[in-house]
């Protein structure tokens, strides 16, 4: 079953920064997409970076469960293991 | 009265004016302050960039100081980070936290600290005599520890 893609920015942090010049990623995922499928995505894109099994997804500025539902307007970020301090 | 003052840094963090700033109403002010080491793992360090999601940062810090509220009797809660290229022995973090008394003036401010490393999302490359760099590893934001302490506040 075909389903139509669409494609959502992820902004990124510390060493993801590296995945891009502008530190964003444009990635295609299903419509009515959740967290899991992003990662799936970009699990599936071979990227410089490796990326952990369960990388943490923000959206809207908090860490987002798996099966959370992508809307068209969210911010969407790439979290890496936090190093403050 | 609620002060509290929490937030990403992009100057130099003055530790002593900080802590000059939470008023004469407390009898206990401590103050932690990390700075950039020179020695990371038997590598010279001879600079530190800190990067940071500053929106993901505000909410992060609020609830930081809320739960520090909930948990400890504290009369004033300052907590800044730094952001940007830092030389080594630059002031990184600064937590002052203000109480009645000692007690809870040590323990608040050693819960903000580890909360904070533990979930600020800051991220920092290390600088190396030779002129290689790297990102250091961390903390999950779940809370679960990965290799390496790293560099900043001991």
């Amino acid at each position: 079953m075909a389903s139509r893609l669409t494609t959502v920015t992820v902004r990124l942090f510390g060493r993801y920064r590296d995945l891009s010049a502008d530190s964003t990623l444009d990635v295609d995922v299903p419509s009515r997409a959740t967290v899991a499928d992003l990662v799936a995505a970009l699990h599936a894109m071979d990227l410089d970076v490796p990326l952990p099994d369960r990388p943490v997804v923000a959206v809207n500025h908090q860490p987002a469960p798996d099966g959370q539902a992508l809307a068209a307007d969210d911010e969407i970020a790439l979290i890496p293991p936090v190093a403050g301090g | 009265m609620n002060s509290d003052v929490a937030g990403l840094r992009a100057e130099p963090i003055d530790a002593a004016s900080l802590a000059a700033s939470v008023g004469p109403d407390c009898g206990a002010v401590v103050t932690f302050e990390g700075r950039v080491r020179n020695v990371n793992e038997g590598r010279r360090v001879i600079r530190l960039h800190y990067d940071a999601y500053e929106k993901m940062a505000d909410r992060i810090f609020a609830d930081i100081l809320r739960r520090t509220r909930e948990a400890f009797p504290v009369t004033a809660i300052r907590v800044l980070h730094r952001t940007g290229t830092l030389a080594v022995g630059e002031t990184a973090v600064v937590v002052a936290v203000a109480a009645g008394h000692r007690e809870e003036a040590f323990a608040a401010a050693r819960f903000v600290i580890e909360a904070v490393k533990a979930e600020l999302p800051v991220w920092k490359r290390e600088e190396y005599e030779d002129g290689s760099s790297r990102w250091l590893g961390g903390t999950e934001t779940t809370g679960e520890r990965s290799a390496g302490e790293g560099n900043g506040a001991a």
